[in-house]
């Protein structure tokens, strides 16, 4: 459960020279909830992504997430609510290159102090759940597509188990075709895991993917509203060809 | 995340970067081995000088004619030839100067020698049976001069290895034979043993004959060149010493100490000033040797500034899935530690070959100490944290935002 009332953030760039990029956000997202938070660059939403995220603290509102305020917490603490509660999805991977997708996918638990056998079993069971084939488990990410790259970092969100994922243009790198597949994943991933996601985007197409759209423009929600007709998604796989009906 | 997750995440990325992390490594390396090596062969030389001096014997105090004037010793070159030391000198630090152990005055020259068609230059000792003793020469063959060849004025002579070798060849049954010193027929009873050094002129080219047959037949007076005389220990050395001084003082009929005629020279001095000079210079190599393990330490710091640069994004990743100030630092750290640390090791594997490649090859007796094998370790693992802190430091404090936006 997330709940944001009246987020606002200012940036000050030297004096006097303030910007305001968000000027009082008010929403609730439910568990489960699968919802695009959509907008055109400068528009603030990522500016809102970071604070959902925990990456950044907001100038003035409160930011709930299950049940705890965190808008007003230190670098630290802050740390150990992304470490538990968030899984990031970015639009330019941001895999280690030297490590293997295995070990990519365990990082977080790392960080999160799992003894190593859980941290494969649970980083395996992830990769299978974002849909790569046991096969590229060992291979470096130079070694995948874009589209099994960006699989591989759903699995890294997905690993520690947390209350919500948070994917900032996952499409952005990847061609339509390959784009429609990892957003059919996280599809999935809310359908039949029941994950709670925010896609962050400036596309309505890859908006449309989503249950509920919030609609952001100069710091401020010019829309939120719930798609009722659900497209049919026939396949994920990736030999397939996804239909989607708006 | 535990230690051994931190020592794997820097193997992979020590590993990623091989030549970079090579060539840093290196200077450490250079520096660590040039420590160890100019260290060993300081203490080398070191030990090398005192034991040339040791050689001449032991608790020794010398008294040689010429004046001691100001600080410190004469230069030498007017001693031997000033001729104030009287064989009465001796005599009188016999029976006087009770503290010492032995008194071996001796007159020494340097002479033609033949035998049988061969000749040498060489030095020709004029002493009494102490010598052995306070010199620490060692017979081989035959044996040394007696009291008895003292007061007989015997022409006999005993031989160093060295000018037995120039004058009846090399290892030679020499016993018995005769040589020519000035043109008289001395008759050889003793061999002394090599005792090798070059340090103070080769103690193994000399013949010793008795004082008093040198004082008549080749010096022609009564005058000494040197009295050696032997302390029980050490610590009453410098009593001797004063003893000597007060004794011949008064013997010379001189009051004022400064004019003295005659000098002392006590071998723990020699001892100390030596192992002052060379200590000075074992400092001086290890400073040097020391800069270059700071330049390398710089190199260090400059490959983590860079690494921390390049890994932007990846420091940015790490905090963004929950990764702490402290791990990030500890991360960058225990890098910096590791990439100094493999450098000591193979620094001091290096520098212990270097210090053997100079004693193989005899340049000088070095010894590697295995206190200077731990401050090696020490001192490169401090490196590490002094040069891997201020780059960890700020890895830790990139904001997550920003790092990720990184280009």
């Amino acid at each position: 459960m997330i709940e944001i009332k009246n987020i606002t953030k200012t940036f000050s760039q030297g004096n006097e020279n303030t910007f305001q990029a968000l000027q009082g956000v008010s929403f609730a997202i439910n568990d489960g909830e699968f919802v695009a938070i959509m907008g055109p660059s400068g528009s603030g939403k990522s500016t809102l992504m970071h604070i959902l995220g925990a990456l950044d603290s907001p100038t003035l509102g409160s930011y709930f997430l299950d049940g705890k305020d965190v808008s007003k917490l230190t670098d630290d603490e802050l740390a150990d609510i992304r470490k538990n509660k968030i899984g990031f999805v970015f639009q330019s991977f941001n895999l280690l290159s030297r490590s293997t997708v295995l070990r990519n996918v365990m990082l977080p638990l790392v960080y999160a102090g799992i003894d190593r056998d859980e941290r494969k079993l649970r980083a395996e069971k992830a990769l299978i759940s974002a849909g790569l084939e046991e096969t590229h488990f060992k291979h470096l990410s130079n070694q995948l597509s874009g589209g099994q790259i960006q699989r591989v970092a759903i699995a890294r969100a997905l690993v520690n188990n947390p209350t919500l994922i948070l994917a900032d243009e996952p499409t952005g790198n990847l061609d339509t075709k390959t784009g429609e597949i990892v957003l059919g994943t996280f599809q999935k991933l809310n359908k039949e895991l029941g994950r709670t996601i925010i896609l962050i985007t400036h596309e309505r197409d890859v908006a449309e993917h989503a249950e509920r759209i919030i609609t952001i423009r100069d710091g401020l929600i010019v829309e939120d509203s719930k798609i009722h007709e659900r497209r049919i998604i026939t396949s994920i796989q990736e030999n397939k060809t996804i239909q989607t009906h708006p | 995340m535990t230690i051994f997750d931190i020592f794997e995440e820097t193997y992979i990325a020590l590993k990623s970067n091989k030549i970079r992390t090579g060539l840093t490594m290196l200077g450490i390396v250079i520096g660590i081995s040039s420590v160890i090596a100019m260290t060993a062969i300081g203490q080398g030389a070191q030990a090398s000088i005192a034991s040339s001096i040791q050689s001449i014997g032991s608790n020794l105090v010398l008294v040689t004619p010429g004046a001691q004037r100001g600080q410190g010793f004469q230069v030498s070159s007017g001693r031997g030839t000033a001729r104030t030391l009287t064989q009465g000198d001796a005599d009188a630090i016999i029976k006087e100067v009770t503290l010492a152990k032995a008194v071996s005055p001796e007159i020494s020259g340097r002479y033609q020698v033949t035998s049988k068609g061969k000749n040498t230059n060489t030095s020709i000792i004029g002493t009494n049976s102490s010598y052995l003793g306070v010199r620490n020469v060692e017979i081989s063959e035959g044996s040394f001069i007696t009291d008895q060849n003292l007061k007989s004025l015997s022409k006999v002579a005993v031989i160093g290895p060295t000018a037995r070798d120039d004058l009846f060849g090399q290892g030679a049954n020499v016993v018995g034979e005769t040589i020519k010193i000035k043109n008289i027929v001395f008759k050889i009873i003793g061999v002394t043993k090599a005792k090798g050094g070059t340090g103070f002129g080769s103690q193994d080219d000399m013949i010793f004959i008795p004082l008093t047959t040198a004082q008549r037949f080749l010096a022609g007076d009564a005058y000494v060149t040197t009295i050696s005389v032997q302390a029980n220990n050490p610590e009453s050395m410098t009593e001797i010493q004063d003893q000597i001084k007060v004794l011949l003082l008064d013997r010379h009929n001189i009051s004022d100490p400064t004019q003295a005629d005659f000098s002392t020279l006590n071998q723990a001095d020699i001892v100390a000033t030596a192992s002052s000079v060379t200590g000075i210079f074992t400092v001086l190599l290890s400073a040097v040797a020391g800069i270059s393990l700071v330049v390398g330490g710089i190199g260090i710091m400059n490959m983590m500034l860079t690494t921390v640069t390049e890994r932007t994004r990846e420091i940015g990743l790490r905090k963004a899935i929950g990764a702490k100030r402290k791990d990030i630092n500890l991360q960058f750290l225990i890098e910096a530690v590791v990439l100094t640390f493999i450098g000591g090791v193979v620094g001091v594997v290096f520098g212990w070959a270097i210090s053997f490649a100079v004693n193989y090859f005899g340049i000088i007796q070095t010894s590697v100490s295995l206190s200077s094998i731990f401050l090696a370790f020490g001192v490169s693992t401090g490196i590490g944290i002094i040069f891997g802190y201020y780059p960890a430091r700020r890895a830790s404090r990139l904001h997550p935002i920003e790092a990720l936006r990184y280009e």
